[in-house]
């Protein structure tokens, strides 16, 4: 008993932690979809948890080591993992060698691995020896475009997204602009909504029926309306839900999304909104937001310049609306007096979409892939 | 010549600036020495790990591991033990309801951390689980002294006298208390008792040489060291405050002795660095242990560690003549842990600095009631 306070009273006089912890020092550099990097991790750690000491001796050699190198290699890529939206990158160690640190020993793995899509940011879990030392720091440079940043993994902090702000910030802006561009390009189901909005802002509709629009400038300042009310609604949630302010479930926002297409196909063929469509297309935009908020979140935001990386994807996304509005906008212009601008793609461009976005909603909404099953089936 | 070979130092000891990986020439190549090469306490210590690990949850396995692991931590100076020990405590380590013996022992391991917050937390639960808890008041007023909570420590102190020998009692009371006299008078009194084994006397000697130095009787206080070393040679903490008080007086060539085969202990390396700094025979060792101190303060803090401060504040003060740096870490230091030796570095740097803010900061703890 009398040694136990002994202990206790000696322990907090000195000086504990005078010796190094335990850290192993990891680079990552990224190149496109490609990854390399060196992972530096002290074989006392490593012997603590895989008895890298065969004989038992309390001497580490280079043949024990070596004899080990597939149970070590094992052992810590199951404890690393890289993804880029969303998709893992699956890492292999290349060779193993021999470094020295401050503290001793330490394996040295040679990593290279390759990610399925080029993303702005990789989101990183690293939760080596966290079972045998939550004292255990991963200690991460990440280098990319000629700049290197510092991260550090703890027990506390296993996750974390890295990159995306690495080149200055004119890079960084520049990155999510253009990734904001290419979402709603590939977002078919924010071209749709958006389609379905503008199919009717060439015509006016009188008497139960439609009339094309007497001159550019009606046709314009209706899109316009239409075009900002949507932008000023998808802005106000992605902003919102990219913070961290409000947050919903992403299969009710998708199924959402869905629904407003149907809707706003719907409204083509059996006109219920005509004049006041910039106020459905508030509304809605207002869930599209959210549903671009999904997609950065997949993409990951860097911690330092959130606001300019969120600024460049918000604003990807109005260009690449812009664009897409002003490729439609003469051409639907021109042809408006025609009756197949009207039957055609009117009428039944509008029912196709609706007829697509109602399987989107019945996938999203219940989980079933339709398409993929139609596809096989055929 | 000797530049070329300190940049190399430093290249080799900058934690992403490694040597350079390299594949061992020969299988029969030694690596790494593991600690318990040395310390058949050590290797039992490691057979014991490898069992709570295959029995994870057990507490009657985990408790007295974790226990030897911070023994071990304690001998050795080095932290890897007390991950370990934290390791083993997993399942009980956030559970409020956690059992006394883990409580004991987590707020142990946060001690040593300087997360005094949090130890303090788990002591008040244990405390007012088992209120007789010797080790848990004697722990808690430790704690309390080293913020500089006086007067709390003094009456977990109290409570804790009936409970332990006058020794242990005495040596307490005198951590706990800015009268130097008065803490001096208690503990020459006290008489060392059959439970006191040799580890309690030195720890009673030790305080006692810290104060007699803090009061101006160097003759004293050498005598109560030198007692002290004799009882337990091999302490750490009782080397480095040996080496101060020998670096108080001029005496830099005796520190060499000491300390020359703990340079793996960054306090001690420290000591050793200033005592070189003082012997002009020793210039090229000097620059090398300033070098590898600034790699390894560097190391401490890309993992974040803070509890490296008061050293650190030191390193910068008198090696690095970084007067400002100090200041600022010794500030830091100061929110956290108010033992004499941070107030010390405090009062230096705040003089070194000419910064009446830290100044005042200072003598208004001194003339504190």
């Amino acid at each position: 008993m009398k040694r136990w306070l002994l202990l206790f009273v000696w322990l907090l006089a000195a000086p504990v932690l005078a010796h190094k912890p335990s850290d192993a020092y990891l680079t990552l550099e990224r190149e496109g979809t490609a990854l390399t990097g060196q992972w530096d991790i002290a074989l006392r750690d490593l012997d603590n948890v895989l008895g890298l000491d065969a004989n038992g001796d309390g001497d580490i050699t280079w043949g024990e080591v070596r004899a080990r190198h597939a149970d070590i290699a094992a052992y810590a890529l199951a404890r690393l993992r890289v993804a880029a939206a969303g998709q893992p990158c699956p890492l292999t160690a290349t060779a193993q060698l021999i470094d020295t640190h401050t503290d001793g020993a330490y394996v040295v793995l040679r990593l290279s691995g390759q990610c399925a899509e080029a993303a702005p940011t990789l989101a990183l879990d690293y939760t080596l020896f966290r079972d045998a030392d939550p004292q255990h720091r991963g200690l991460l440079h990440f280098v990319e475009h000629g700049t290197s940043r510092s991260h550090v993994f703890s027990a506390e902090s296993p996750h974390q997204v890295i990159g995306g702000d690495a080149g200055g910030p004119l890079r960084q802006f520049a990155t999510y602009l253009h990734e904001g561009v290419w979402h709603i390009w590939l977002g078919f189901d924010h071209i749709l909504f958006l389609v379905s909005l503008l199919l009717p802002a060439v015509l006016v509709r009188r008497e139960h029926a439609w009339h094309p629009a007497v001159s550019f400038r009606a046709a314009f300042l209706d899109v316009a309306k239409v075009v900002t009310a949507f932008t000023l609604a998808h802005s106000i949630t992605l902003s919102l839900a990219a913070l961290g302010v409000v947050s919903l479930p992403s299969r009710w926002i998708e199924s959402a999304i869905a629904l407003s297409v149907v809707l706003a196909a719907l409204n083509n063929l059996m006109p219920v909104v005509a004049s006041g469509r910039w106020l459905a297309a508030f509304a809605f935009g207002l869930l599209h937001g959210f549903g671009f908020a999904g997609a950065l979140q997949d993409l990951g935001l860097p911690t330092s310049g959130l606001a300019l990386s969120l600024a460049g994807f918000n604003i990807g996304v109005e260009l690449g609306q812009l664009a897409i509005v002003a490729a439609f906008l003469p051409f639907a212009y021109l042809l408006r007096g025609t009756p197949a601008y009207r039957r055609v793609l009117l009428g039944a461009g509008s029912a196709a979409i609706a007829a697509i976005a109602a399987v989107w909603l019945v996938e999203r909404a219940f989980d079933v892939p339709l398409f993929a099953m139609l596809a096989a089936a055929s | 010549m000797r530049t070329l070979l300190v940049l190399l130092l430093a290249l080799c000891t900058a934690p992403f600036a490694a040597a350079a990986p390299h594949v061992p020439a020969d299988d029969a190549m030694v690596l790494e020495r593991l600690p318990e090469k040395a310390d058949p306490a050590l290797k039992a210590l490691k057979r014991m790990r490898a069992i709570v690990a295959a029995n994870p949850g057990r507490i009657e396995l985990a408790v007295p591991y974790a226990r030897r692991a911070i023994e071990a931590s304690r001998a050795t100076g080095d932290p890897r033990f007390l991950g370990q020990a934290e390791a083993a405590l997993a399942p009980w380590w956030n559970a409020p309801d956690a059992p006394p013996p883990t409580l004991l022992l987590r707020a142990t391991i946060k001690q040593s951390r300087h997360d005094f917050t949090g130890a303090l937390a788990d002591l008040d639960r244990l405390i007012a689980a088992q209120p007789g808890d010797a080790q848990a008041l004697l722990t808690r007023a430790t704690v309390l002294a080293v913020q500089g909570r006086y007067d709390e420590a003094q009456r977990d102190c109290a409570r804790l006298a009936p409970r332990t020998t006058a020794m242990v009692a005495a040596t307490c009371s005198a951590g706990a208390t800015r009268n130097a006299d008065a803490a001096y008078r208690v503990l020459m009194e006290a008489q060392p008792a059959a439970l006191d084994d040799a580890g309690v006397r030195a720890w009673a000697l030790t305080l006692a040489a810290e104060i007699a130095a803090r009061r101006g009787d160097a003759d004293a206080a050498e005598q109560h060291f030198r007692a002290a070393l004799r009882l337990d040679p091999r302490d750490a903490y009782l080397k480095g405050a040996w080496s101060d008080f020998l670096l108080d007086r001029g005496r830099a060539s005796e520190v060499l002795p000491l300390v020359e085969d703990e340079t793996r202990n960054d306090a001690l390396l420290l000591r050793l660095a200033l005592a070189e700094r003082l012997l002009p025979e020793r210039a090229s060792r000097y620059r090398e242990h300033r070098a590898e101190l600034a790699a390894r303060f560097d190391a401490a803090r890309a993992r974040g560690d803070t509890v490296h401060r008061r050293e650190e504040a030191r390193f910068r003060l008198i090696i690095e003549n970084d007067a400002q740096g100090a200041l600022r870490l010794a500030r830091d230091n100061w929110d956290v842990q108010r033992e004499p030796a941070d107030l010390r570095i405090l009062v230096e740097a705040a003089q070194a600095t000419g910064d009446r803010a830290a100044l005042a900061l200072a003598r208004a703890w001194e003339d504190r009631p």
